[in-house]
């Protein structure tokens, strides 16, 4: 199995005025390609500056991070949101669809980015939104859906691209349980059709569901073990 | 992404908030439209001051009397004294002496009531001598002017502006009718054509011209001041040498050096550029004052830039996590502006077309639309959107994907 991400000795250290913070003190990592990795700990123990790194949202202060073989603590902000549109699928606890704009159109703004032309855009959006079992909701502006569709627009959102990586933080935090299942079911299947996904979260029995887990606590991987779910397959 | 997707995404943004577009725009048009009004009031004006002016003929000098200062030493302005005379003027008509003048004709204006039966008509009443017609480029639209020898004896023949003939006989012919000026009779004798246009202010075509002689007399004035001389040069090129001389010789017959003079040279250059000079501080003045209210314009157009930069935090934010560079967001900010600047432009135009094709019928002043001005108003409509959007499109820009997603 060949490694998709390979984190090794990273560091991250805020600073504000005098005083310094570090919130990842040296850790080391890696993520094979159709793994499914639930990160988990408790608020405050690094987790979302770990997302943040391997969202390539943030560069460590130390350490390497190799994504599908790049090292992105070089890049400039430009090149990194050039790795974010071609190698990262997001999926955020807010989901974070831009109400004015109808399913599809949302779905379709990485693609707008990736400089694809108009009429393949489009297809694309009503593939993806097919692919999440919303293919009836295309011209549904955020607004009109449940908590649950909102979330499976953005899960379609960040396949759109065909990415590397899919990567969910706290994907079911503002949902109700239905809507957890929902989601919950759509990554089983993603990961069932070979895609990597890290996904984040404080919650033991959505970390279940993952293969693996790891488990970070005061800016330390702590535990890295497999789940039940992974055990068994 | 590409330029077009991009003034796209940029007028969906312009729509979703319609009304606070709309006010951000409004602001422009009001600086582009009045931008585009007082320069073309200034235009308009310096147009038809310049055709007034031009009407005079090219070759002319208006020889006019200095100011008098009163024994209390308080100076009059100019025109107010009478130092110019009948025989000013046949000193200049000699060739000998002033060799550059092809024609004189002295004029003493003064205001009378002409007679027609029940109709009573006051005009300008104008005393000369035949060369008049020429010096002052006239033409005559029916009768003849009045002969040398008219003159020389004073005959009660007058020649009448078009709008005069209008008012005093409507529709008939007036040549060979007879009015009455204080009880005495005076035979119309010619119509001058209507000349459209005045250099003083006054209309050139609401005149009656008479001989100088019958003007004292119908007048009941002796004296023989006459209010200008217009003196026809040879030719364009003998208009400074003509200068010159009629200045040397005033000067000389009034016993006065050229620095004292008491009377004063015009040309039709220096009544241009006077005339402009007067114009362009009005323009400067109104142009002005019509760039702050664009000024204003430009400083709302980044007010609501700004305004629209931190409600959108969040949306910045996911198009960047969505793979948007700084630059993309940058352009798209800036374009968004530069559509803001560029609407309030067209419409702040044809606000100024329309209004400069309005304003004419409520005051009586033509306004020039110039291509060049018209122009200059959309590229600085534009540029202010441009100008005035770089700010907020550089912070928009900056924002970190990280905050800008955290934000509430």
């Amino acid at each position: 199995m060949s490694a998709l991400i390979e984190l090794s000795g990273v560091r991250k250290t805020y600073r504000s005025g005098a005083v310094e913070f570090e919130a990842l003190r040296g850790v080391d990592a890696s993520v094979g390609v159709g793994e499914y990795v639930a990160v988990i700990g408790p608020s405050g123990s690094g987790k979302s500056t770990l997302m943040n790194l391997l969202g390539c949202l943030d560069v460590p202060t130390e350490g390497h991070y190799v994504l599908a073989g790049e090292d992105t603590a070089a890049l400039d902000e430009a090149a990194l949101a050039v790795i974010r549109n071609r190698r990262i699928g997001f999926v955020f606890q807010q989901f974070h669809l831009l109400a004015s704009m109808p399913a599809w159109r949302n779905v379709e703004l990485p693609l707008v980015y990736a400089g694809v032309p108009r009429a393949e855009r489009r297809e694309r959006a009503v593939a993806a939104l097919t692919r999440v079992g919303l293919a009836d909701r295309v011209d549904h502006r955020p607004g009109e859906l449940s908590g649950g569709q909102q979330q499976r627009v953005a899960v379609a959102r960040a396949l759109v691209t065909e990415p590397d990586l899919l990567l969910a933080d706290e994907p079911t935090g503002n949902l109700d349980s239905g809507s957890t299942r929902e989601v919950l079911g759509l990554l089983d299947e993603l990961h069932a059709a070979g895609r990597t996904i890290v996904l984040i979260t404080h919650e033991p029995d959505v970390a279940a569901r993952a293969q693996r887990n790891l488990v970070i606590d005061d800016g330390l991987i702590t535990v890295d073990r497999p789940t039940a779910a992974g055990a068994t397959r | 992404m590409s330029w077009w997707e991009t003034v796209r995404s940029g007028l969906a943004a312009i729509r979703a908030h319609r009304l606070r577009s709309a006010l951000t725009v409004l602001g422009i048009v009001i600086g582009i439209s009045s931008v585009i009004l007082t320069v073309g009031l200034g235009q308009g004006a310096q147009r038809e001051v310049e055709e007034q002016i031009d009407a005079l003929g090219s070759n002319l000098l208006i020889v006019s009397p200095g100011s008098s200062t009163s024994g209390a030493g308080v100076r009059g302005g100019f025109g107010s004294a009478s130092t110019l005379t009948l025989a000013d003027a046949a000193a200049i008509a000699d060739p000998e002496v002033v060799p550059d003048a092809a024609a004189v004709a002295p004029a003493a204006t003064s205001s009378v009531s002409l007679v027609n039966g029940a109709t009573n008509w006051t005009t300008s009443l104008v005393g000369t001598t035949p060369p008049w017609l020429d010096v002052r480029g006239r033409e005559l639209s029916a009768g003849r002017f009045f002969t040398r020898a008219e003159a020389a004896e004073g005959a009660a023949v007058a020649v009448i502006g078009a709008d005069t003939a209008s008012e005093l006989f409507g529709r008939l012919s007036p040549v060979g009718q007879q009015v009455t000026v204080d009880g005495t009779r005076v035979t119309i004798i010619g119509v001058l054509a209507s000349s459209g246009a005045s250099a003083s202010g006054t209309s050139e075509d609401d005149v009656a011209v008479v001989p100088v002689g019958t003007a004292s007399r119908l007048t009941g004035s002796t004296s023989t001041a006459v209010s200008t001389i217009y003196v026809e040069a040879r030719s364009e090129t003998t208009l400074a040498a003509a200068y010159q001389e009629v200045e040397a010789l005033l000067a000389t017959r009034h016993g006065v050096t050229t620095a004292e003079a008491d009377f004063s040279i015009a040309t039709q250059d220096s009544l241009v550029e006077t005339a402009n000079e007067t114009n362009r501080t009005f323009t400067v003045l109104l142009g002005g004052v019509a760039g702050i209210s664009l000024l204003v314009g430009g400083i709302g157009v980044m007010n609501i830039m700004l305004v629209s930069v931190t409600e959108r935090v969040r949306e910045i934010g996911l198009r960047k996590a969505l793979g948007a560079t700084p630059r993309v967001i940058r352009r798209q900010f800036l374009v968004e502006a530069s559509l803001l600047g560029l609407t309030g432009g067209i419409v702040g135009v044809l606000v100024g077309i329309v209004g400069a094709q309005a304003l004419p019928r409520f005051i009586d002043q033509a306004v020039a639309v110039s291509l060049l001005a018209t122009t200059a108003a959309l590229a600085t409509a534009l540029a202010l959107g441009v100008g005035f959007g770089v700010y907020p499109a550089t912070r928009a820009a900056r924002l970190t994907p990280i905050d800008a997603l955290r934000s509430e």
